[in-house]
């Protein structure tokens, strides 16, 4: 629940065109951000957790593993050290990490490859945080921008809204949608909503973090309203509209970027917490919240089952927040407004 | 101190309020514009206005919630109560004994009114009263909730401290290196993984012998094991806030520090110490304030979910996360409408001290 609110200054991205005259707001920030070695080293590694799991997840069972998330092996042996070992022991625990092609991190309680599994549960999990995170700016901008530009009445009803998903206990009322919809999915007209459906927890995790986008955003529309460039297209005979769409969402697009970045670091946890708790992602399907929640009854014989998934999670986490940070910094380098609240 | 006249401890909002710009000339507009009426009135206004919305929030909560389970397919009782192969009549009993039959505005006064003025609300799966399990799990949870909050808020700061007065040297990295971890593990797995290493892999290294392997004993029976078996829960409570306002009282105080005043009071020789406590924590802490009581509501209303059931502490999260389970909804119609009012108590608590903390914000 804690991403940082940025204040962004508006970036001059029109007027001073990229053709010419001087370099504009964001090709200054790439600049910036280039610097950044944190920076950088955290976007880096976010592409290379992205390149593991989307391509690589299919490569590695292709060219080392031969097994996909799915198979079971309650009764195989593998050669591991020299000698032949049962995945699962007759005790019912599985094998541990070695270095080798097939089960380079063990084997979950069912003879599946842990590696593997961690590798497409990434999938699931990094798709969820990505399309939540940017269903939810969406959702945001939709709401923040009318809000701030015109104020009065819009401006009461928005607030509103926004005042009392921030009040929900967000993960009861995750839990209890999610929950819900998990019995039996639902008909929405046209659309129907199976119950194992990922479009459940991306919706409710992008609804519930509406709030923490929508507020800097509109407070943001509130200072650009006033600007002489808003004045001046209202001048020109523009509707509000055309302001919205043209002066206002290019003016907030810096902050609509963080905010989107640390977003998905957030999304991607409140979904490993939500699996956790049984109503995330279905146990079918492999994600790395539920990965963890199926290891944790054995984490004393084999605690791998429970730290891979975890440790993947932290590692994406980092890297999306170290990145996201810089990326505010590059946006803003005065650092006015970076005291949250 | 009174010879420091202008930066001394009872004035030190003062040289924020005497700036200049367009900033003092707004603020200067705002209060001529709130003058006459006296901020009597207003902050009648406010406190009316406040309180509705205070209760019209809860309303709606209630109301969201109830709906939910109404709407939602799947979401009939009187389905899940009959049983695994539910005759039509069984159902049709069951809906008539409990209600479930009669329009959706009765069902809902008839919950809302045995939640909040009979007292009698009785859960649909196992027949047991609601409000008892919820006063059981209070203490429990109360504890965990308010250790966390002492942790996280004295770890934030000092480290936050730390860190921007130390800025680009290596304690600085090593804390923010901490504090991005901090905001970035997912809690329930650092407990699992602490409980694992600390109760079982490396139980007989003498620093970890103490801690139990989870479970909870109230506070009246035994202070010290309530502290021993609440110390890995809070830890791991404790740790995204900790991270969290070790940023933002980092970037504060650097903000802060490079304030006008803040060089007056320097030019005037105070120390160094003196500066900082009184001048730049001062200013540099309004928005961990404000950020401390919305997360403490938070953490009392709903992440404590992820907490208890790792640690096997039957408090509300605990009692929460069974309810839903079991898709119970007068339990969680009461644990929402629970964790709602801490919430919104302590946001309209954070924008109360935030106002007074900081004058520039005006009543309305």
């Amino acid at each position: 629940m804690t991403v940082q609110a940025p204040d962004l200054p508006a970036l001059n991205t029109r007027g001073l065109s990229s053709s010419g005259v001087g370099a504009s707001g964001w090709r200054l920030a790439w600049r910036r951000l280039r610097r950044n070695r944190a920076a950088m080293t955290g976007g880096i590694i976010f592409l290379l957790i992205l390149f593991c799991c989307f391509p690589g997840a299919p490569l590695w069972v292709h060219f080392a593993a031969h097994r996909g998330p799915e198979v079971q092996n309650l009764t195989g042996t593998i050669m591991a050290g020299g000698h032949r070992v049962p995945v699962v022991s007759a005790g019912g625990t599985p094998i541990g990490p070695g270095l080798r092609g097939q089960y380079l991190l063990g084997a979950d309680s069912n003879g599946r490859d842990l590696f593997v599994r961690v590798l497409y549960g990434g999938r699931i999990s990094l798709l969820v945080g990505i399309a939540s995170s940017a269903l939810c700016t969406i959702l945001a901008l939709l709401l923040a921008i009318p809000a701030g530009y015109r104020g009065g009445a819009v401006d009461r009803g928005v607030s509103g809204i926004l005042d009392l998903i921030w009040s929900f206990p967000v993960y009861l009322l995750m839990v209890a949608i999610s929950a819900s919809l998990m019995v039996s999915g639902m008909n929405l007209g046209p659309i129907h909503l199976s119950s194992s459906s990922l479009l459940i927890p991306i919706v409710v995790i992008a609804v519930v973090m509406i709030p923490y986008v929508a507020r800097p955003i509109r407070g943001e529309v509130l200072a650009l309203r006033e600007r002489e460039f808003v004045e001046a297209a209202i001048a020109h005979g523009a509707g509000p509209l055309r302001v919205m769409m043209r002066e206002i969402l290019p003016n907030v697009m810096g902050t609509t970027l963080v905010m989107f970045t640390l977003i998905i670091a957030n999304n991607i946890l409140t979904l490993a917490g939500l699996s956790f708790l049984g109503v995330g992602v279905s146990l079918l399907t492999p994600e790395w919240g539920n990965i963890i929640q199926a290891g944790f009854s054995q984490i004393v014989t084999s605690p791998m089952q429970t730290i891979a998934p975890g440790v993947a999670i932290l590692l994406t986490s980092v890297a999306l927040n170290v990145f996201g940070d810089g990326l505010r910094d590059a946006l803003d380098p005065h650092g006015s407004g970076r005291t949250g609240a | 101190m009174s010879g420091t006249a202008g930066v001394g401890p009872g004035s030190t909002p003062t040289p924020l309020r005497g700036r200049g710009g367009a900033w003092g000339a707004w603020t200067r507009r705002r209060r001529l514009a709130a003058g006459p009426r006296g901020r009597g009135v207003t902050a009648l206004r406010f406190w009316t206005t406040r309180l509705a919305g205070l209760v019209a929030v809860l309303f709606a909560l209630s109301v969201i919630t109830f709906l939910i389970f109404n709407v939602i397919p799947g979401g009939n009782p009187a389905l899940r109560m009959a049983g695994r192969h539910p005759t039509p009549q069984l159902i049709a009993n069951i809906s008539r004994d409990w209600g479930f039959d009669k329009p959706i505005w009765t069902q809902y006064l008839d919950m809302m009114n045995k939640l909040l003025i009979s007292h009698n609300l009785i859960s649909y799966q196992d027949q047991t009263a609601v409000l008892p399990a919820i006063g059981r799990g209070i203490p429990k949870t109360a504890s965990l909730a308010i250790g966390a909050a002492v942790i996280w808020l004295f770890f934030g700061v000092l480290f936050g401290v730390l860190s921007g007065l130390n800025q680009g040297r290596w304690i600085d990295r090593i804390m923010t290196v901490l504090s991005m971890g901090g905001i970035s593990v997912p809690i329930f797995w650092l407990g699992a993984i602490l409980l694992y290493l600390l109760t079982f892999k490396f139980r007989s290294f003498f620093l970890f012998s103490w801690i139990p392997p989870g479970g909870y004993v109230p506070f009246g029976s035994s202070p010290l094991q309530w502290a021993e078996h609440l110390f890995l829960p809070w830890i791991c409570l404790a740790v995204t806030s900790a991270g969290f306002y070790t940023r933002v009282v980092r970037n504060s105080l650097l903000e802060v520090q490079t304030a006008d005043y803040v060089r007056t009071a320097r030019a005037m020789g105070l120390s160094p110490t003196r500066v900082l406590l009184r001048h730049v924590l001062r200013t540099a802490l309004i928005p961990v304030m404000s950020l401390f009581a919305m997360d403490f509501g938070a953490a009392l209303g709903g992440t404590v979910i992820l907490i208890e059931p790792v640690f096997g502490i039957n408090g509300i999260g605990a009692y929460a996360e069974q309810a839903v389970l079991q898709l119970d909804l007068p339990p969680l119609m009461a644990l929402t409408l629970y964790g709602g009012f801490f919430i919104v108590i302590m946001n309209t608590f954070a924008d109360l001290l935030f106002r007074r903390l900081d004058p520039r914000i005006n009543l309305d």
